[in-house]
């Protein structure tokens, strides 16, 4: 009863959409109150119906009731409970039930708690969230519907795959639907805007929220995502430029952008037409990106739904929204009235400059992403466009964007003057130097490249904290006056700081592990040993293990530096043995934020090894990086003020138009 | 009856969800430009907390505040919209009221199965147990493999009922796992095999064959390896190869195998200007060549086949010399020679095999038998 209770609930929610999607919009229209009021009461029905949908499912889940055919597919009583639950959104149809969930959560949190927001574009706002969740309902009920069954229901389910038992892989994708679906709302902001013809204070003070969680959320996602394919896939690498990483790379680099012009948005009414074209592209990038998962038009690992009925549904979704959004905007922005005006040089200059890199470099992504895909589509051809041609166009799309970051801030609004904010950075531009000289002098110039790398890092690092020095008049007041100035000043500012700071902390991670790592393979025998990076790894024997559904060996290496015993490692073969599935368990061991990994191959009869060595600089800062920036969101997002920027009175420059 | 009230309560709700609105009374109007005076003026607030904190400068906030007036002038010059007039709403009550729970109702009885109820692992498992259905057992063993992998025997059980219902996956699994604790011998080996076939959609795949292969080097007659290694060269379009093979495992089957019809028919299929039928019963108690053996002989290169088969043939005769107990053996023998047209042969053999099982009555009772069946000596 239970199941199909949920199952009615979805058909509830699908209809629900379909009426808050037209009714209030009607109301919008005619000005009728009352219609409009519907979008609210609909959209939490439908966040309450989904709710209990998907609670159903797990239900099934928890219990193994094979009655139900996606449960039979994807479970098996033996799973541990965790992986019975996470395997609720492990597979595609409970994915996009959780992704319909997400969607419907938001519009249900817009309905709740916004009544500072005009009735029309609440209205509207809810509309258009209701008509997304009206297609993807559909798209679950026709193509993908989780609530199938079988009768009679078999007695075993199928599914104990080990890969995917794994706590990173059990929290990665909400994450990453938080933030794909979050970006839901900013679009529908902008599409509601657009219908009203007419953007004001409050649309900024609400698309600028949102857009930080989603960004959040995305952060977190993508992190993780590339620390699981890390430490579990066995390779070492952290970063493939696979399509299905850029399916979320793309939308976090729009929302990005996104982020910064909405903070002009806010603070001085300037960019309007802009940012609503950033808050559509993102949103398109995010269901892009579901496309390029789901549908199956990827070979890749991780894509792991192939029936062609569903990739053309999404398509078409995709289409109507994408297509209909710029319809929409060619259409109407020119009736949206212009904002603040702003000189080329100031804060919403360095803000514009941001968006255009981050704009370009998410094309050359969706460039490397698609061309592979058309290419195939139009001639057969199937080619593959790594890391070369991306460290080709996104690399150097990313320094200047970079060089500028600490700039930005210590500019002021409407007019900023570029030389006080040299000035202000000096100390950060000298501690860059500095750490170039002392490299290259250390390190010969053949590191040049790394060096300026790391130099950049460091100028993003020092700059954001300089930034904050200056505002606090650090070494300019007494210590006292600063620390009262720092407990005053908004937490957005501390957000900023610390969200700088963390690129940079991530830049450095990058560097040190792509240009600093050593590999190291060899064949070993126990009591052999071998070095990498000054440290010796002495392969000292072979240790039984066994973990309830798996056996395996684990091999034992100690680890040496100038013949001190500093880590024990043992990465392990394991034999997953109802399925009789091999899987490797590769070893971590953290020096600082350097890492040593070993993960060893097949072992032959006679006990040698194939043994896979790497040293990793500082490959840990990378994902510390990424916590970092998702701390400054969050500091960010806690900060509830309004935002009012004070604009530099003029003297003589001229102004020119925002857009 | 309980899933039925249920899901009434939820419709009620949904309808609900459309209906209070309706009646509800609205607040005083021009809201829209409410809502924006409000966060105006809160800015404006806020921007004079900032001043006293001493955040910004005199002059930035002077400034700040003239940009919020304007703005907030610029949303009064925007206006409001126009009060709704009371109205009926019949259509959107009756939307609420009957659209909205017949399309609920009408689409998930297109979709759902209402009637079927839940069954958790826990509660079947106490209803069921006892009744012995086969997923049941399935499942039992299969809790007793996943508690104890290492028990052979059970997988080696368990495989031919895979193999049965179709699960070919499982089938190779427990296979392998029954090799890799029991030891490798020529049938686990082309069951393996088998099974891998028919995993991949009856494609004997590379692994296969090396399964077939291993199976032939622990003896050499293993049919079903043999039989598995001829569909092989077929599929890899060695006709002729296939066509010998097949002639060679048809000629040493014994005439009641079962596989002895589909071996005829995969023969069949490689002979395109084959008159026989595909499935035509042949005569397979028949001695001597059969239809589908004159077409194959017409078909192939009559050195080819000869030498394939004496191979076999010769191959089968040192192996009942070194072990005259295999009475199998010596009646598939018998029957090589005689479809082979050698009698003389086949005579010779059967005195051979008098000869070597001199002391054993019984074993050569059974092979008395076979050669009197094949008609050996009648004459």
């Amino acid at each position: 009863m239970i199941v199909e209770l949920g199952h009615y609930a979805l058909v509830l929610a699908l209809i629900l959409a379909l009426a808050g999607g037209t009714l209030p919009f009607w109301g919008a229209l005619r000005g009728d109150e009352r219609l409009m009021t519907i979008a609210s009461t609909t959209s939490i029905a439908q966040f309450v119906f989904v709710a209990m949908s998907f609670g159903a499912l797990t239900y099934a889940y928890v219990v193994s009731d094979f009655s139900v055919q996606n449960v039979v597919e994807n479970s098996h009583t033996l799973k541990p409970l965790l992986y019975k639950i996470s395997g609720v959104w492990g597979n595609h149809e409970g994915s996009m039930l959780l992704w319909a969930l997400i969607l419907v959560l938001f519009g249900g949190l817009v309905a709740l708690f916004s009544d500072n927001l005009p009735l029309k574009l609440k209205a509207l706002v809810l509309a258009v969230q209701s008509w997304i969740s009206a297609a993807f309902l559909l798209f679950i009920l026709v193509a993908s519907n989780p609530f199938l069954r079988l009768n009679p229901a078999p007695f075993q389910g199928r599914d104990l795959n080990p890969v995917l038992q794994d706590v990173g892989l059990a929290i990665h994708p909400p994450l990453l639907y938080l933030g794909y679906v979050g970006c839901s709302i900013s679009f529908a902001f902008a599409i509601a805007a657009l219908i009203d013809g007419r953007i004001d204070a409050a649309w900024a003070r609400w698309v600028r929220p949102w857009t930080l969680a989603a960004w959040c959320f995305l952060t977190l996602g993508i992190a993780m995502g590339s620390y699981w394919a890390y430490y579990e896939l066995g390779w070492g690498g952290w970063w493939f430029w696979d399509p299905v990483e850029n399916a979320s790379f793309m939308p976090w680099l729009a929302a990005t952008a996104l982020l910064h012009s909405a903070i002009v948005m806010e603070k001085r009414e300037a960019l309007k037409i802009w940012t609503i074209l950033l808050a559509i592209l993102t949103f398109s990038l995010s269901l892009l990106g579901t496309f390029l998962v789901r549908s199956g038009v990827l070979t890749s690992v991780h894509a792991f739904a192939t029936d062609p009925t569903r990739g053309i549904f999404i398509l078409c979704i995709l289409c109507v929204f994408i297509g209909g959004a710029f319809s929409l905007f060619a259409a109407r922005a020119g009736t949206l009235s212009q904002g603040g005006l702003f000189a080329p040089i100031s804060r919403e200059g360095a803000l514009v400059l941001n968006n255009l890199l981050l704009t370009a470099a998410c094309a050359t992504v969706l460039v490397g992403t698609l061309y592979p895909l058309a290419l195939e589509a139009i001639t057969g051809e199937k080619i593959s466009v790594g890391a070369p041609f991306f460290d080709m166009t996104f690399g150097p799309m990313m320094v200047p964007l970079l060089i500028a970051v600490p700039f930005g801030p210590m500019l002021a609004w409407k007019r900023g003057d570029i030389v006080a904010a040299g000035q202000r950075l000096l100390f950060a531009f000298g501690a860059a130097m500095a750490v170039m000289i002392v490299g290259l002098a250390l390190m010969g110039t053949p590191s040049a490249l790394a060096l300026f790398g790391v130099a950049l890092a460091v100028w993003l690092m020092v700059g954001a904290l300089s930034e904050i020095a200056f505002r606090i008049k650090l070494g300019r007041a007494s210590l006292a006056e600063s620390w009262r100035r720092g407990a005053g000043l908004p937490r957005s500012a501390w957000g900023t700081m610390v969200a700088h700071f963390g690129v940079g902390v991530t830049v450095l991670g990058v560097i040190g592990a792509t240009a600093w790592q050593s590999e190291t393979i060899a064949s070993l025998k126990p009591g052999q040993s071998m070095t990498i990076d000054g440290r010796t790894l002495t392969m000292d024997g072979f240790v039984p293990i066994s973990g309830g559904t798996f056996t395996g060996t684990g091999v034992r290496f100690s680890v040496r530096e100038g013949g001190n015993l500093v880590a024990v490692l043992e990465p392990e073969k394991r034999i997953y043995t109802v399925q009789n599935m091999p899987t490797t368990e590769s070893a971590i061991k953290t020096f600082g934020f350097s890492q040593l990994y070993v993960s060893v191959g097949d072992i032959a009869a006679d006990g040698s090894t194939v043994v896979r060595v790497y040293w990793k600089t500082l490959v840990a800062l990378i994902w510390l990086g990424s916590l970092i920036m998702t701390a400054g969101g969050v500091l960010s997002l806690s900060d509830r003020r309004l935002r009012v920027g004070a604009p530099k009175p003029a003297r003589r420059s001229l102004a020119i138009p925002a857009e | 009856m309980l899933l039925w009230i249920a899901m009434a309560v939820l419709t009620v709700a949904a309808s609900l969800a459309v209906l209070i609105p309706l009646g509800r009374p609205t607040r005083a109007t021009s809201a829209n430009a409410g809502a924006a005076r409000s966060i105006y003026r809160d800015q404006l607030d806020e921007l004079a907390r900032d001043r006293e904190r001493g955040l910004i400068g005199e002059g930035e906030a002077e400034a700040a505040r003239i940009e919020i007036s304007r703005r907030l002038l610029n949303s009064d010059a925007a206006g409001s919209g126009t009060p709704s007039a009371p109205q009926a709403y019949r259509i959107e009550r009756l939307i609420a009221v009957v659209a909205i729970p017949l399309i609920a109702i009408g689409a998930y009885l297109y979709v759902g199965s209402p009637l079927l109820p839940d069954s958790p692992f826990a509660s079947r498992q106490a209803q069921e147990s006892g009744q012995g259905g086969v997923d049941e057992l399935i499942a039992k063993v299969e809790a007793h493999l996943a508690a104890n992998p290492e028990d052979g025997r059970g997988w080696e059980i368990l495989s031919p009922i895979y193999m049965r219902l179709g699960r070919y996956d499982d089938a190779v699994r427990a296979l392998g796992n029954a090799k890799r604790l029991l030891g490798s011998t020529a049938e686990r080996e082309s069951l393996y095999g088998e099974a891998l076939t028919r995993a991949s959609g009856d494609v004997v795949t590379e692994d296969a064959r090396a399964a077939f292969d291993k199976a032939l080097k622990f003896d050499p007659d293993e049919p079903r390896a043999r039989f598995y290694l001829a569909l092989s060269l077929g599929q890899s379009g060695s006709k002729d190869e296939a066509i010998a093979a097949w002639n060679a495992l048809i000629a040493t089957t014994p005439a009641d195998a079962p596989w002895l019809a589909s071996a005829r028919a995969e023969l069949a299929k490689l002979q395109p200007t084959s008159t026989v039928p595909p499935d035509a019963p042949g005569a397979p108690a028949a001695p001597g060549p059969t239809a589908e053996d004159v077409a194959a002989a017409a078909e192939q290169s009559p050195v080819e086949r000869e030498q394939m088969i004496n191979g076999m043939v010769a191959g089968l005769a040192a192996k009942l010399e070194a072990d005259p107990t295999d009475t199998t053996g010596w009646e598939r023998l018998f029957r090589a020679y005689m479809v082979l047209g050698r009698t003389d042969d086949a005579k010779a053999s059967l005195a051979r095999a008098r000869n070597q099982l001199i002391e054993k009555p019984d074993l050569l009772a059974v092979v008395e038998k076979s050669a009197h069946d094949i008609g050996i000596g009648k004459d």
